[in-house]
């Protein structure tokens, strides 16, 4: 079976390093950049299968982000879990107008993020 | 109904409140008892010279009698049934109320005025939690190490067959995120008091004067001149000091700076630093001066003459007799409390008990991430001496950072306050942590 690739955009290392624990122990290959530019490059170059994004970043928020990938071909479709420690509903409205897949606020349950990311790329 | 129609009503309740008969008060004023009836019946105009000897036999003032001392009442309790669901009727009879029962319509003009007052609070506050940057950041800190240690434990827990790398790791990892997390509680209750003050938009005179104190470092240059001439006007422009109090207070501390540094020049104090050391009592032997003078001398170093000599920045406070903290110079790692007193087990109370004995003790801030310092105290008397009247005492504490972190078995624990304060067990906790669950 292909390992499901997920890339995790996440400026807080011990959060991203248990992220990575957790999903690389559930079999996904996950790669980890804390700099939504550097980010970016590395998405058009090589989308994952998902993408797990913090909304809060330095110098590019996750909104921005997400507006890139949603005006690009081949990011367009890419299940994206937006993980926030801003759980507002006019951030929520934000995310699901500019096309996200699931919000989730932190602080999360592992199983939750596990399955989340599971039920995206099933569906 | 107009409310200068009123006089008689309202001459009729203030009669009845002081339980005086109708024709006794019309016999004092030199009316006949029904002319005084029609008058409060407000059927016959009061001339100006009855109803000043009404007034008086009433013991209240002509205004009070008359329409416009009644006019904010009015307004009051025509705001306060305005903003009420019932169906009114009774609004065209509010002069009535006020005539007749002007301190219930006082009291239910003042409690309208005052939920207004409040509901303007919570929408400053509701405002400050919505668009606050800086709260926004503090709790988005708080909830991120939140996220990383409760993500990290489930990880500890779930996993029994987790290498030991990997056990070490996060463990480590929860160790600093938790350290994150109770310098990021206090820096926000801090804040969140702050915003008590947001109510008048004033801060306290003493935070005033300790702003203005740390923007310069808490030293001052105009302290160090052979003279205080101008200090008056150099306080005046100090953007810090906002009210007449602060600038007062600060102009306290700043005759208390100069006679500090008259007591021990700078150039002085350069050169028994560099003989003795940070070494407060050697230092005040050597200057032949009180303790107390070393210690506030040694808070206040110009930063440039820290940095030259490799010193570093000394905490420092001050109370009085009742423990209240006058003078807060914070340093990093042992966060001062804004509000009410410190930890009872500072070494700065204990020196209260025993005045003019200097204190020098070992302290490590509660919780597994405390900081090490040493501690000099001593509390001396202020002022001239007075006999037959209580010693006024002022203690000083100077907290000098040490080397290491965590828990020391020669140190004594200490917290910045009980709110902030992880250590549960202590017999001098007076009120509940924030940092446990139901604090």
């Amino acid at each position: 079976m292909v390992q499901k690739r997920v890339l995790v955009i996440e400026d807080e290392p011990n959060i991203s390093e248990a992220i990575r624990f957790i999903l690389t122990r559930n079999g996904w290959q996950v790669d980890v950049e804390a700099d939504g530019f550097a980010a970016l490059a590395r998405l058009r170059s090589a989308p994952p299968d998902a993408l797990i994004l913090d909304l809060m970043l330095p110098d590019m928020d996750g909104f921005e982000i997400l507006r890139n990938l949603r005006a690009e071909a081949p990011t367009r479709d890419l299940p994206v879990l937006m993980l926030t420690a801003k759980g507002q509903v006019a951030d929520r409205d934000l995310a699901a107008k500019l096309g996200v897949t699931r919000f989730m606020t932190k602080p999360f349950a592992n199983a939750e993020v596990v399955s989340a990311l599971h039920d995206m790329v099933a569906s | 109904m107009s409310r200068s129609a009123l006089t008689g009503t309202r001459i009729r309740a203030r009669r009845t409140l002081r339980g005086i008969r109708q024709t006794d008060l019309a016999r004092r004023v030199g009316v006949s008892p029904s002319y005084l009836n029609l008058i409060e019946h407000n059927r016959r105009k009061v001339s100006a010279p009855l109803l000043s000897a009404l007034a008086t036999a009433l013991g209240v003032s002509a205004d009070a009698l008359v329409e416009d001392s009644d006019a904010r009442l009015v307004e009051g309790a025509r705001a306060a049934a305005l903003r009420s669901d019932t169906d009114l009727g009774e609004l065209e009879r509010i002069d009535e109320l006020i005539g007749r029962f002007p301190g219930w319509a006082a009291v239910l003009a003042d409690t309208h005025a005052r939920v207004e007052r409040l509901e303007r609070v919570v929408e400053q506050l509701n405002d400050r939690m919505t668009h606050d940057p800086y709260l926004g950041d503090a709790l988005h800190e708080i909830i991120s190490a939140v996220t990383s240690v409760q993500s990290t434990a489930a990880i500890l827990n779930d996993d029994d067959a987790l290498a030991p790398e990997w056990q070490d790791r996060f463990h480590q990892n929860i160790l600093d995120d938790s350290g994150r997390l109770a310098e990021g509680a206090v820096a926000l209750v801090n804040y969140i008091d702050s915003a008590k003050t947001g109510e008048t938009g004033i801060a306290a005179p003493q935070e005033e004067v300790e702003a203005w104190l740390a923007r310069q470092e808490f030293h001052l240059d105009i302290a160090e001149r052979p003279s205080l001439d101008g200090a008056e006007a150099y306080l005046a422009t100090q953007v810090e000091l906002a009210s007449g109090a602060a600038r007062q207070l600060a102009a306290t501390w700043l005759a208390q700076m100069y006679a500090d540094a008259q007591a021990i020049p700078l150039r002085a104090l350069r050169d028994g630093l560099a003989e003795h050391g940070m070494a407060p009592d050697v230092l005040a032997a050597h200057f032949a001066c009180g303790l107390d003078v070393v210690l506030r001398r040694l808070a206040h170093l110009p930063p440039a003459f820290r940095t030259e000599l490799g010193l570093p920045v000394a905490g420092l406070a001050i109370c009085d007799m009742s423990g209240t903290l006058l003078f807060r110079r914070p340093v990093e790692g042992f966060p001062f409390p804004r509000f009410g007193g410190g930890c009872p087990l500072w070494p700065l109370y204990q020196a209260l008990r025993q005045p003019h004995m200097p204190l020098r003790t070992k302290l490590v801030t509660a919780g597994r991430m405390g900081r090490r310092f040493t501690a000099y105290a001593m509390a001396a008397v202020t002022g001239p001496a007075r006999l037959d009247a209580p010693p006024v005492l002022r203690a000083t504490m100077l907290l000098l950072p040490e080397e290491g972190q965590g828990p020391d078995s020669a140190a004594i624990a200490v917290g910045a306050s009980c709110r902030t304060c992880p250590q549960l067990d202590c017999a001098a906790r007076r009120e509940p942590s924030i940092l446990v669950a139901g604090g």
